[in-house]
């Protein structure tokens, strides 16, 4: 297990610098005048742009000028200095003030998935052919049919607009309650998903020998799924929330835009869109290794939750 | 001379307080999108105390079916039991509430599986499965759970049983496993233990150990059993009675020797000389020719007789009933006594 984890931190810093170098590459590469882009609409006079082309070590052209630029800059973001967005902001601070939204919604994302999603997977794989079981699978291909571009603001309108239960926008430090209509939209995504993958695995282990066997030793019916099934199905279930969880953490574009949530998405939104190259790389920098440190820890969990698993 | 039911059992008379397990006239459906496939068309057997059954047949014969109803561990949908009584100390198990029923299981009547590895829990630590009967059923502390789970481990002589508590399923060889299979059944001292293929998965070096050990656990703990295997070099060892099924049916039902002297139904002779011999080299090994019937459309008549050497028209026509030969033995034969008589064939 131990070498297992290194090799799997290994390879991360491998795909760290590979993802870092194709991100900066590609924001960077497309720009016409990078410093006319800084500048905005507003004219850039000669000895501005002199200042600027050498503080960005612009002067260096070519293939080698670009490794160069790619070089200091992941000098720089190893000493923990993501540097300064176009809008001269410091990118950390922007992270620090967006996570911590994100984090809060991916929560509410997660509890609503989990809650229900889960649960009613397991009722639903139990009764398997009742009408609950029916009824959740045409809801549950109801929801995976309406992306989310469609389903947010319909969810705004109605439950923000039309019905105000919700306030339908979040705007600047959102409290809990301000969160719950875009957690549950974001969330009712993976609910979907974990409720008919719960529903499949429970089903499929109902059908297992081992629970034959465990009826053949008396047990009562309530321990049988509590315990012997239950623990077989969620081992898919688990692995799927965890890789899950490291989607919703690196933030939700649509989500955090239609609610004006400012959370990680929302601002690499932003940064896309004003073609803001330092915000964009250093917001997907993180991601990328938040994205693997998840994956890392889901791959970890397998092991534990299930016996059969070994890595060597 | 044949007889309708009760249907008369060979070679032990109803003792006064009646058998220690009866089935009687066992009817099981199996109901599916496709249709309905009769898969228990009246089986009738018995078992006393220290005896051991052993029920014989090709796969989708009705066998593991029918030890499924006793265990009332049928999954229904899809099985419906029809009709028939399964009487364990004169009462009858299929009248019970769940309840009782489930009391029954492990505490009475105990089973063992075929696969090992996919019968055990494969997530949980064999010593965790083990006393979790001795925990959840008798109520036991779980130190004294742990105590008697490494008993049970040494009694099915898993070496080095106290070490080995932790391990999980996959980490144990196939007759290891199936060993923690039979300490789990015993953990409630059943007074039937049912076997279901024990030893089919296994290598064959191990399945005489395996045979060997659940003869003896039979004899040390005075347990009754049914075996259930098609496998009749299997049987010959270890077995009181045989009951051989044919399509959901007992078709021939005798004591070992007996059976295995001068069998008085074609499909046990069948079998019988489709067992690799020794003796008898160079010769083609014999099979029976054609395939089960499909359980949706059994044929009429003898469900045998498509495939039966001895078919005449009247096989076509009649269900046999069953036959008592001399030595109080039955089969579903209407040419029982030929076929007894014929040692030829």
């Amino acid at each position: 297990m131990f070498r297992f984890v290194l090799r799997r931190l290994l390879q991360m810093v491998l795909a760290f610098f590979g993802t870092t170098l194709i991100v900066y590459a590609l924001m960077f590469a497309g720009q016409g005048d990078p410093i006319q882009a800084l500048a905005g609409e507003r004219p850039v006079t000669p000895a501005q742009r002199a200042y600027l082309t050498e503080k960005f070590h612009l002067d260096r052209t070519g293939v080698g000028g670009f490794l160069y630029r790619y070089l200091d800059y992941l000098k720089n973001l190893l000493q923990g200095d993501l540097g300064q967005s176009l809008t001269g902001r410091s990118i950390g601070d922007i992270l620090a003030a967006a996570w911590p939204v994100t984090v809060k919604l991916a929560l509410i994302a997660m509890a609503v998935t989990i809650l229900f999603g889960v649960t009613a997977g397991v009722l639903a794989g139990i009764r398997r052919a009742s009408l609950f079981d029916n009824a959740t699978l045409v809801l549950t291909l109801l929801v995976l049919g309406i992306p989310t571009i469609v389903l947010a603001p319909l969810a705004q309108y109605l439950l923000g607009v039309r019905w105000p239960v919700f306030p339908p926008t979040a705007g600047a430090d959102p409290d809990l309650y301000a969160l719950l209509l875009p957690g549950i939209v974001l969330g009712s995504l993976s609910l979907a998903t974990a409720l008919r993958l719960t529903r499949t695995s429970v089903a499929e282990n109902l059908r297992a020998d081992y629970v034959r066997t465990a009826r053949s030793k008396g047990l009562a019916r309530r321990r049988i799924i509590g315990v012997h099934v239950l623990r077989n199905s969620l081992i898919p279930v688990i692995t799927f929330l965890g890789v899950e969880l490291g989607n919703l953490m690196s933030g939700a574009i649509i989500t955090e835009g239609v609610f004006n949530i400012p959370g990680v998405g929302f601002n690499l939104f932003r940064g896309i869109r004003t073609e803001d190259g330092p915000l964009v790389v250093g917001i997907v920098s993180v991601l990328v290794v938040v994205y693997l440190v998840a994956n890392l820890v889901v791959d970890v969990l397998y092991a534990v939750l299930d016996p059969r698993i070994r890595y060597e | 001379m044949t007889e309708s039911a009760p249907r008369p059992t060979p070679a032990s008379p109803t003792p006064p307080g009646g058998h220690l397990l009866d089935v009687r006239d066992l009817h099981v459906e199996f109901r599916t999108g496709e249709g309905v496939a009769k898969v228990i068309n009246g089986v009738s057997y018995h078992l006393d105390p220290g005896e051991t059954l052993a029920v014989l047949g090709e796969s989708g014969s009705g066998k593991s079916v029918t030890a499924q109803a006793v265990m009332g561990i049928l999954d229904s949908p899809p099985a419906v039991i029809r009709s028939g009584q399964i009487r364990y100390r004169g009462r009858d198990l299929l009248t019970l509430p769940e309840e009782q029923r489930r009391q029954v299981r492990g505490k009475e009547i105990a089973m063992i599986f075929q696969d090992a590895l996919s019968a055990l829990n494969p997530v949980f630590p064999v010593g965790w499965q083990i006393s979790e009967t001795l925990r959840h059923r008798d109520g036991m502390s779980r130190a004294d759970a742990r105590r008697r789970t490494v008993e049970l481990m040494d009694l099915v002589r898993i070496p080095g049983a106290a070490g080995r508590l932790g391990d999980h399923p996959h980490q144990f060889s196939g007759g290891m496993r199936q060993r923690v299979m039979i300490a789990m059944a015993l953990a409630l001292d059943p007074k039937v233990l049912i076997a279901d293929e024990p030893t089919t998965a296994l290598d064959v070096t191990v399945q005489a150990q395996i045979m060997d050990l659940l003869a003896d656990l039979r004899r040390d703990l005075d347990m009754a059993m049914i075996l259930i295997t098609h496998d009749l070099g299997v049987v010959a060892g270890v077995a009181d009675r045989i009951a051989v099924m044919y399509a959901g049916r007992i078709v021939e039902h005798a004591d070992v020797r007996p059976l295995y002297r001068a069998p008085a139904h074609p499909y046990t002779k069948g079998l019988l000389a489709s067992i690799p011999r020794l003796d008898v080299r160079g010769r083609e090994l014999s099979t029976i020719r054609g395939l089960p019937p499909n359980l949706m459309r059994i044929p009429g008549g003898c469900p045998f007789h498509p495939r039966c050497p001895y078919a005449q028209q009247v096989c076509v026509d009649v269900v046999p009933d069953d036959l008592v030969l001399a030595d109080g033995r039955t089969s579903a034969c209407h040419f029982a006594q030929e076929v007894h008589d014929d040692r030829d064939r």
